[in-house]
């Protein structure tokens, strides 16, 4: 068994775990942080997208000792102080870039990784950096979309009534 | 995944020794072993974590050579040959996604020999050196066939030094799943001599298209290729694409590429 | 304009809010004190028998409390089929058992043979390892065709053969339509796969059971898209626990798209194995254990011919499809190839003679059944494929050609046995000749060519029938439940609502639209209504979501049920005016006399509801609760024209999607932003049958797409944005909101838009190239290019 600490979401946590327990099983069990998913085992589909130092990983690739000592960031932290929606997750509300909410929380997260590298990232980057990232929902225009809004771009708004 | 014994030195020389026992395992980024593990199909007793290793990481330029430790990311990488190796960093920048370029190193790519990575074609085109804990050992001689290196048991990968081509470039048909090349081709262009390797196609790793080598080594343009044939017969043939689709590819990326270049 | 938050109005999701902060509530979120892990070991090869299972070793491991086989299953029943259907020889289809876990023999990859429960899962993983089970192999069946051939190995050794049923449809049609077919001046034919694929909602499937003992009662915890009918088949058929000791609960459900319908052996497994330790028990899919245990979809390969006279009018269809069940019979599995797929055989068109003719085959290979679309998909490829050729063999724009035989009087009774009651199909077909700027093609694709790229425009146009279904009508045709939709309104005393429907969201978002709809028609704020579903506990007996009908069926009960509230809020606000119950009118919340000043708020007449101190007792009950069920009179008919740019590399074969236009008619529409989404998940599902995606066996069974590694499922890079509109409407003549179904129209309509635009482009780079099979991956592209020289 491993001793572990690490902060998540500004937060100090400690544990004790197995050798093979994932970053994202010490997170949802340990620590019932359930907003990161878990939609794969081959590292591909991105629902687990945590923020580790700073950069994103894929949490289900990733041994909770690995992450001894790190700062950890999941989707349960993303919100504004006051708990409001943050600048991306109110543009994913605003332009419907989620339908059953599974794929979001890595999304959101990996979005959030794009504008801090890129903050005013276009169309062919947004889509590049979500290769990680599957959803089976939306067809992604919504989530691009949402993207490009919450960097400040102009986008159409949501779908008008029809006349 | 089965359990095991994890540990994690701090130093080249502390994992080397972790190593030495049995059924010990070099644990790196983590983007191939641990989908591996979590289907069980690889089971160490004893997992030892090369990512604290503060000497395994960095780029640095070493002479006219660039010396990048084993432990970098993808995405550090990517950032810090983006001046130095733009070639590389080009590769490095498109391995996966962002978050396997968080976790992924080129010493764990490298080692790992997947006959579908992109490091193995960059450091085989570029006439790298893989150093490890005991030894350098040319690229050419590093890549043994699918998953096969020249690594001995508990030896690790701890910097590869590339020399520096006038220019190069990395040319990817990514197979549509698993977003891995389908067949990609680095070209390397040194002045007196190309170097062309190829990841993705053959059933026996990352090869050099010695043909196009010599056939560019005097002539670099797209037209020296394409009167020359790839034969199908080694390529690998799966739901994605068949043997002769692989070998058109490794002719068409590598022809796209010189024409990027020339 | 319509009303903020009312019908007509893109509302946010309320939804989102807890998705976007990551505190949904997904099965899998869920731990019960106590709970065990359950782990199933399952077959790694296509057929075999099991000649013994040693658990011993197993049972002995740490952490493990149980290893469950076959054996201990004797008495319960397998799990049963919603749908039967009749062979043209009158004879009803063979229906083998399905048991929880395998019983005497392993008939696909991934059939379940043993289930370890353990304190942990990983233990009950490592105990896995360690059971023994000794399978003699058998040789598998995989392929249809051989699977019907004299002395084939059998999947079921009980049944007379591979063929579950043998399918006509129109029967009586089928000598007058073999007589068109001889007499046409010109059959367009065409042989094609429909390729099988896997639903793949992101949330791979989980079940937790949990045993009450002191009042044995049972919950199951479960992804479903309809957890009354787990309750029932579950309790009725496999568990024999009655309803009322039995609660299912569908939580946050993260996407269906039909694999989550149906009633799978491991819900039945937790429900069980949870009374029998007297501890919950969870289990947890995996990606790849979901690729090898969810049902599948699609898997059709079909010969269509399509006859017309000399002026190219349509004068006959005749189909024949090999529809693959797989190895046991999931839940409407025999339904899709036959009412979902054959009643959908005229499309848009006035062909006056169909014939329809479907072989249900067993093959070791995962069970088959309804996916996004379910059957309609599989009509619409295989009749705008056939058109496409038509127009090419006879040498006129596919368009006009389309446009010729379009139906445009309504209602229309198809001769496949429907009634379409509206539609303006050349209205969605010049809606999306001008969202796609098709005058401009011409330039685009010289352009293109310039640039050494060969440009296609492939167009399509779909009609389905969804909302399903008259309750009479489906039994009629084999199915074994109704298919009615029911709401309870439970309006609270100070006039807050609650509405229990039968519907089910797992990403449509009825939380918000359903409140739509509430709120338009008593005219108070969204906000003050709730929407309840997935919980067998609260709401009366519903039939869940899929088939496209939570709006026009469940939203129909819903509106029956509010309507049965604002009457018997009109008493109650009759008697507090002092006024004739006629006269009462209600608008924006509140109660008015008319001709009057007189009015009452909505807040008033809910409280005196609850507190009846002035209330006409004598005449109705306290309370403001109401129920309704809904029997739909007939299917709603969407429809739509469907565009597709393509620019295919010739040099590497693939085929890069450019644009994408999409012109729906829904009839009227409650939520735009909701429809809109609706249409771009469904077209990127259509988008990756025709490009991307393939479940594919090898000959000995093994499945070979078995993750995400080898199945492509599409990411934003392999799709552009999506154009869709939704202006042309016919409203659905007979439910109350004019509402029809949009959730598969994307993935319905999409599919042959795709293959034919590439098809296009081949055949403008001079490459004659007829059909290439789905998905039309760079591989397939570029070996029919070089089959074609």
């Amino acid at each position: 068994m491993n001793s572990i600490k690490m902060r998540v979401n500004g937060k100090e946590v400690s544990g004790t775990v197995e050798g093979r327990t994932l970053l994202v099983d010490f997170l949802r069990k340990d620590l019932r942080l359930t907003g990161t998913h878990v939609g794969c085992d081959t590292t591909q589909c991105g629902a687990c997208v945590v923020h580790v130092n700073g950069n994103p990983v894929k949490a289900c690739s990733m041994l909770a000792a690995e992450a001894d000592g790190a700062e950890v960031g999941t989707i349960e932290g993303q919100a504004n102080a006051d708990g409001s929606l943050s600048v991306i997750q109110a543009a994913f509300q605003e332009h419907h870039g989620l339908q059953c909410g599974f794929c979001t929380p890595g999304m959101i997260m990996a979005a959030a990784s794009l504008l801090k590298e890129n903050p005013k990232p276009s169309e062919h980057e947004i889509r590049e950096y979500l290769d990680g990232n599957i959803c089976r929902c939306t067809g992604y225009h919504n989530i691009v979309k949402a993207i490009l809004a919450a960097s400040g771009q102009e986008v159409a708004p949501p779908a008008m009534a029809a006349e | 995944m089965h359990n095991f014994e994890y540990v994690r030195p701090k130093t080249i020389d502390e994992a080397v020794s972790a190593l030495s026992s049995d059924e010990a395992q070099p644990l790196s980024g983590g983007q191939t072993l641990m989908p591996t593990m979590k289907a069980r199909l690889a089971a160490p007793e004893k997992l030892v974590s090369l990512t604290a290793i503060d000497e395994m990481k960095g780029v640095r330029m070493d002479g006219d050579q660039l010396w990048i430790g084993g432990g970098t990311t993808h995405a550090t990488v990517a950032r810090e040959t983006a001046d130095s190796y733009p070639a590389l960093s080009s590769l490095a920048g498109r391995i996966g996604d962002p978050s396997v370029r968080s976790m992924g190193t080129i010493g764990g790519s490298i080692a790992n020999n997947d006959p579908s990575a992109c490091y193995p074609a960059g450091a085989l085109g570029s006439g790298a050196t893989i150093v490890t804990n005991t030894r350098e050992i040319a690229a050419d001689d590093f890549f043994q066939g699918m998953f096969m290196t020249a690594l001995e048991e508990g030896e690790i990968v701890t910097a590869v030094k590339f020399p520096i081509p006038q220019k190069a470039i990395y040319q990817k048909f990514i197979q549509p799943a698993s977003r891995f090349p389908l067949t990609a081709v680095f070209v390397a262009h040194f002045g007196d001599n190309v170097r062309v390797a190829v990841t993705g196609a053959s059933g026996g790793g990352v090869f050099r298209w010695t043909e196009a080598e010599e056939a560019l080594a005097s002539n670099f343009t797209g037209d020296a290729v394409a009167g020359l044939s790839v034969s199908a017969e080694d390529m690998i043939s799966d739901l994605h694409g068949s043997g002769e689709y692989r070998a058109h590819l490794t002719k068409v990326m590598t022809k796209r590429a010189v024409d990027a270049l020339a | 304009m319509p009303k903020d938050g009312g019908i007509g109005s893109s509302t946010k999701r309320r939804e989102d809010v807890r998705f976007l902060s990551g505190t949904g509530n997904y099965t899998d979120d869920i731990n019960l004190h106590g709970q065990l892990y359950a782990h199933f070991v399952r077959s790694d090869v296509a057929h075999g028998r099991i000649n013994s299972i040693g658990a011993e070793a197993a049972e002995a491991m740490p952490g493990v409390v149980k290893v469950f086989t076959a054996k201990d299953f004797e008495g319960v029943g397998g799990v049963p089929c919603g749908w039967q259907i009749t062979s043209i020889d009158g004879n009803p289809m063979q229906e083998p058992k399905h048991p929880v876990l395998a019983e005497g023999k392993v008939r696909h990859v991934g059939d379940p043979i043993a289930v370890v429960v353990a304190e942990s899962l990983e233990q009950a993983r490592d105990a896995g390892e360690a059971l023994e089970i000794d399978i003699e192999m058998l040789d598998a069946v995989v392929d249809m065709k051989k699977a019907l051939e004299p002395g084939a190995t059998k999947v079921h050794d009980d049944l007379d053969s591979n063929l579950c049923y043998d399918w006509g449809f129109v029967q009586e049609n089928k000598d007058a339509v073999d007589e068109a077919i001889k007499n046409a001046d010109h059959v367009t034919t065409l042989e094609l796969v429909n390729n099988r694929l896997v639903a793949n909602p992101m949330e791979p499937r989980v079940a937790v059971g949990d045993y009450n003992r002191s009042t044995d009662e049972h919950t199951l915890y479960t992804t479903s898209q309809n957890p009354h009918v787990i309750r029932l088949l579950m309790g009725a058929f496999v568990l024999g626990i009655p309803e009322h000791k039995l609660r299912v609960v569908a939580p946050d459900v993260g996407g269906g798209f039909g694999t989550k319908i149906f009633h799978y052996a491991e819900e039945a497994f937790c429900t069980f194995a949870a009374k029998a330790l007297n501890r919950p028990v969870k289990w947890t899919s995996t990606r790849s254990e979901a690729f090898m245990s969810d049902a599948h979809g699609r898997d059709h390969v079909t010969k269509i011919e399509l006859a017309m006279d000399a002026d190219n009018n349509f004068t006959a269809v005749r189909t024949e499809t090999h529809a693959n069940m797989g190895a046991y019979l999931s839940t409407f599995a025999p339904s899709v190839p036959t009412w979902l797929h054959g009643t959908l055989m005229a499309g848009n068109y006035k062909t006056p003679l169909i014939y329809v003719n479907v072989k249900a085959v067993f093959t070791n290979t995962v069970p088959v059944d309804a996916y996004r679309g379910a059957g309609r998909p599989e009509a619409t490829f295989q009749l705008e494929r056939v058109i496409d050729k038509a127009a090419r063999e006879r040498g006129v724009s596919p368009i006009e050609l389309r446009r010729q035989n379009f139906i445009t009087e309504f209602p229309y009774a198809t001769p496949v046995a429907v009634e379409y009651d509206t539609g303006d199909y050349h209205a969605t077909m010049d809606k999306v000749l001008e969202m796609s700027d098709h005058a401009g093609f011409e330039a685009r694709a010289a352009e293109s060519k310039k640039n050494g790229k060969l440009r296609g425009f492939g167009i399509a146009h779909y009609i389905e029938a969804c909302g399903i279904a008259p309750s009479n009508l489906v039994g009629q045709l084999g199915a074994r439940a109704g298919l009615y939709e029911s709401a309870t309104v439970r309006v609270n005393a100070t006039g807050s609502i609650s509405v229990m429907t039968g519907s089910h969201s797992h990403g449509q978002g009825h939380e918000t639209s359903f409140a739509q709809v509430v709120s338009e028609m008593i005219g108070i704020d969204a906000n003050q209504i709730d929407i309840i579903h997935g919980d067998t506990a609260k709401g009366p007996m519903g039939m869940g979501t899929y088939g496209s009908r939570s709006i026009a069926v469940g939203g129909s009960a819903m509106v029956r049920a509010t309507e049965k509230i604002i009457a018997k809020a009109k008493k109650i606000a009759a008697h507090l005016m002092e006024a004739s119950e006629g006269d009462i009118e209600l608008k924006d919340g509140q109660f008015t006399v008319a001709g009057t000043d007189k009015s009452v708020a909505w807040g008033d007449v809910t409280l005196a509801a609850y507190v009846p101190h002035n209330y006409p007792l004598e005449d109705i009950e306290p309370g403001l609760e109401e129920t309704a069920f809904y029997d739909p009179a007939n299917f709603t008919y969407p429809s739509g024209g469907y565009v597709c740019e393509v620019e295919v590399d010739p040099e590497t074969g693939k085929a890069d999607v450019v644009a994408f236009s999409a012109a729906d008619d829904f009839g009227n529409v409650i939520n735009p932003m909701i429809v809109e989404g609706q249409v771009h998940g469904g077209v990127a599902q259509g988008f990756g049958q025709a490009m991307m995606e393939n479940c594919a066996y090898d000959a000995d069974g093994q499945l070979i797409s078995a993750s995400y590694m080898d199945y492509a499922m599409p990411r934003a890079l392999d799709l552009p944005m999506i154009q869709v509109d939704h202006s042309c409407q016919t409203p659905c003549t007979h439910n109350p909101l004019g509402v029809k179904g949009c959730g598969e129209a994307g993935a319905i309509g999409s599919p042959p838009a795709f293959v034919n635009a590439v098809i296009d482009a081949l055949n403008r780079g001079g490459h004659k190239v007829d059909h290439i099979d789905m998905p039309l991956s760079p591989d397939r592209i570029w070996s029919a290019m070089h089959a074609a020289k």
